[in-house]
């Protein structure tokens, strides 16, 4: 096991280098550059910054001046949009907003919808599965733009309750809206998926032998049951948490929690190179890393599957 | 419990005796009016600033908190008139290339430190230096310093700057021009005093609240990027003992219907109204719902280059193509926030200029219609010989409305095929800068309040002229308005080519449409740049 995951950790090194110099050309592809605006720079300005910034080399020396400067100092490069800023900055600031709201939202999204999913698994065909259902659909059917103004409609403006917007370093009350936002359709989707493969694995052979032998019900579910029926939540999980931590524009952009991912599409937007680099970076190495727990935690769930 | 209270109360005794404003909880000094206890100002911003160093900040938001962190030599009042900044009073020659600054000995850096000449010298070298490769460095060239040039092109050294310092309270500015309003542009951001010593400390770090000084009204106390930034009072401001306003809050909140609701909840004194918004709000909230005009325009331009097909190059096709847009469906129905039509290049609110008559702004819509499809038809267009224009514009809901607009409008009075493409802004500039388009969208705010700042960009050789006009006459009349005495007949006469040969077509000018809380006091609704100082307002009681 220790050396499948050697394995796979190593194996992460040249999928991260393949992504940086992809991303790398990619941006340098895309129309306009950073100090591309209305107001057109005279070509002696211009000069200047792009000296200043290095724009002015051949791309595989900007490329390798990069790769060397995140090798050696651990250095991401400046932000050209945020001049008074770093990449080491901007994600030193915006990850752990994200990681809070991702976090406590994954988790919310994933008790909630693994508990309303097997409930209306167990009560197949009555009320409370009808009801566990329509909740879902609904919320699977309300993206989150949507629901996010509707959201400070309600508890900002009428209910005077919830500020509006803001992280204010994590304090509760500015936590709670981009949780239930972000957390939603996630939660619909965990409890649905969780609901069909529940219901199958219960029309499963080894379960009916486990009724057939007198086990009550509560054992059947927790000790049988469940595991077998996680399968596929859990391959939906590994990609879910890193979506979740590395941020949603969305949240970011309605209440103005100063999380990664808008810095991530401003980035894009404004052809801020270092910085859209620096998170891709971040999201990849993410990325590989809960892959990779995903699959240790499948080895751990079906004993069927050995590394 | 009874420590953290105790401290509490401590706390809370020392903030307000060291925060204390000599006039909060008073009266005004000069409306009288009661102010509040509370004398915080809070207003949304829609995107994080780019910077608060005052030589490399580009953006507006950005501007808007540098000119409450730091003073330059002359500030704005309420209506964008010059008052007296750092500088108390200056002298120029005959020839206007020599100007010499006085200024205050009282100005104080937020540690104490007097603010000297040679903090501008420093400041304005900053500026032109390639090292620092400010992205505002052509400021300097406009500004026409003696050598900016030069030492931007790196041919010079940077102390060859046109600009010395005379004794500690005397600037002297040597310019290669003569610009008769060179103080207006010492309003500039870009011209403000740099602490050297804090600078040369924390290098680029100085910006960051707890090592940043500065001479204005505020200080710089919490930047949370993406979030808010906070300036407070300044103690050590010159004229703090005038300023009201205690404490500024900048929140950053990208989607403007959220601002709105969050200003209606309370969270803010001022924010934007969405497009089309206005009239509901006026109707709702009369006092707060306030449009007032600005110094900017927004037109289509035409390309005019050897790129552009040979229709557009047709002055009757582009008479036609303007006179059959109906600006008051756009401004009325579309913007709908009080924004005057435009038929002149120059907005109407721009000293000192007074709107030139051209033909097609007395006209009624019919008739422009009707003298539309003439010239039309007398270009060889019409139902069998139908003309192909493809219009391209930067992804925006108001600017989306807009095209489609004009494109119905085009399609069902002239029969023309409006293809519209919207571009993502970056490679919307690449592509109306490599002259890629039949007509493209444009807009420009005045750099300082002056009607050439508008009409420079119809010259032959302005590096924003994206559509490739070029008119021998227009060139001449401008650089003759330079130097004139009176520039508003030239002025006058190059509006009226514009309309003649309709290099672009104008369709409105802005309108500022806020929300604005009754509480605030003295917002400059005159100040068509919006140069607005935080120090000159207040809050009234309720």
């Amino acid at each position: 096991m220790l050396r499948y995951i050697f394995r796979r950790l190593l194996v992460a090194i040249p999928t991260l280098l393949l992504l940086i110099i992809i991303c790398f050309l990619l941006m340098h592809a895309a129309p306009g550059g950073p100090f591309t605006s209305e107001r057109k720079l005279p070509p002696s300005v211009l000069a200047n910054i792009e000296a200043k910034y290095g724009l002015n080399q051949p791309l595989f020396v900007q490329l390798w001046d990069y790769l060397t400067g995140i090798l050696l100092h651990f250095d991401f490069g400046p932000s050209f949009q945020y001049k008074d800023r770093d990449v080491n900055d901007v994600i030193a600031t915006g990850f752990p907003v994200t990681l809070t709201y991702g976090t406590i939202s994954f988790v919310l999204a994933t008790v909630v919808g693994v508990a309303l999913g097997v409930l209306a698994a167990v009560r197949h065909n009555t009320l409370l599965d009808y009801i566990a259902v329509g909740v879902t659909f609904s919320a699977q059917a309300l993206p989150n733009f949507v629901m996010a103004p509707i959201l400070v409609i309600i508890f900002t403006w009428q209910l005077g309750w919830l500020p509006g917007g803001g992280w204010n370093g994590g304090q509760w009350q500015y936590v709670v809206m981009p949780v239930i936002a972000l957390s939603t359709s996630y939660m619909a989707s965990i409890a649905r998926i969780t609901r069909s493969s529940m219901l199958e694995t219960l029309h499963s052979n080894f379960i009916r032998t486990a009724r057939a032998k007198g086990l009550p019900t509560r054992k059947i579910l927790w000790r049988h049951a469940l595991k077998p029926a996680l399968m596929p939540v859990l391959s939906y999980l590994g990609p879910v948490f890193v979506a979740m931590i590395t941020g949603s524009v969305i949240i970011d952009m309605y209440f103005s929690t100063g999380g990664i991912g808008l810095n991530y599409v401003n980035a894009a937007f404004n052809r801020d190179y270092a910085v859209m680099l620096g998170v891709t970076i971040l999201y990849g190495a993410l990325t590989v890393l809960f892959s990779l727990v995903v699959d240790v935690a499948y080895a751990w769930v079906d004993p069927k599957i050995r590394y | 419990m009874m420590i953290s209270a105790r401290l509490t109360i401590a706390g809370l005794l020392a903030s307000t005796f060291l925060a204390s404003p000599v006039l909060a909880a008073g009266t005004h000094p000069v409306t009288g009016e009661p102010l509040a206890d509370d004398q915080t100002f809070t207003y949304r911003v829609l995107d994080e600033h780019s910077s608060v160093d005052p030589q490399v900040v580009e953006d507006v938001s950005g501007s808007e908190i540098v000119r409450d962190l730091f003073e330059g030599l002359y500030n704005q009042d309420a209506d964008g008139n010059l008052v007296p900044g750092v500088a108390t009073s200056y002298e120029t020659n005959d020839t206007k290339d020599v100007y010499t600054f006085h200024l205050r000995p009282e100005a104080r850096w937020s540690n104490g430190d007097p603010v000297v000449a040679g903090d501008f010298v420093y400041a304005w070298r900053r500026l032109v230096d390639p090292e620092l490769a400010s992205p505002y460095a052509w400021f300097g060239e406009l500004m026409a310093l003696e050598n900016a040039k030069a030492i931007i092109a790196g041919e010079m050294p940077v102390d060859q700057l046109g600009v010395k310092a005379v004794d500690d309270h005397t600037l002297e500015v040597h310019l290669s021009q003569s610009i008769p309003y060179f103080p207006l542009m010492t309003t500039h951001a870009s011209t403000f005093p740099a602490p050297r010593k804090v600078i040369e400390k924390y290098g680029a770090e100085w910006t960051k609240p707890g090592n940043i000084v500065s001479n204005g009204a505020y200080v710089l106390t919490e930047h949370v990027p993406q979030e808010r930034s906070v300036r407070e009072r300044n103690p050590m401001y010159w004229d703090n003992e005038h300023t009201i306003i205690d404490k500024v809050v900048a929140l950053v909140i990208n989607d403007e219907n959220v601002a709105l609701t969050r200003y209606l909840a309370g969270e803010l004194d001022r924010t934007e109204v969405p497009a089309g918004q206005y009239p509901r709000l006026k109707k709702e909230y009369p006092d707060e719902a306030i449009s007032f005009p600005r110094l900017c325009n927004y037109y289509y331009t035409f390309n005019l280059s050897p790129s552009g097909q040979e229709a557009v190059k047709d002055v009757r096709v582009r008479q036609a193509l303007s006179l059959a847009v109906d600006r008051k469906i756009i401004t009325e129905n579309i913007l709908a926030g009080g924004q005057p039509e435009a038929y002149t290049f120059t907005p109407a609110a721009t000293a000192g200029f007074t709107v030139p008559d051209v033909p097609a702004a007395s006209m009624t819509q019919a008739e422009r219609d009707a003298k539309a499809k003439e010239l039309m038809a007398e270009a060889g267009y019409g139902p069998d010989q139908p003309l192909s224009v493809n219009l391209i514009y930067n992804t925006s809901e108001a600017h989306e409305k807009i095209a489609v607009a004009l494109g119905q409008m085009w399609k069902q009075k002239l029969g023309v095929q409006a293809t519209i493409a919207n571009m993502e802004w970056k490679t919307f500039l690449e592509e109306r800068g490599n002259q890629n388009f039949d007509l493209a969208r444009g807009a420009w705010c005045g750099d300082y309040n002056e009607a050439s700042t508008f009409l420079d960009l119809m010259t032959t050789d302005s590096g924003y002229n994206d559509g490739k006009f070029s008119n021998a006459e227009v060139d001449a009349l401008m650089n003759e308005a330079k130097t004139a005495d009176d520039p508003q007949p030239l002025y006058t006469k190059v509006e009226q080519i514009i309309a003649e040969q309709a290099p672009i077509i104008p369709i409105y000018h802005y309108a500022g449409v806020y929300m604005l809380d009754t509480d605030v006091g003295n917002w400059p609704v005159n100040n068509v740049e919006q140069n607005w100082y935080s120090k000159d307002l207040y809050k009234k009681a309720e």
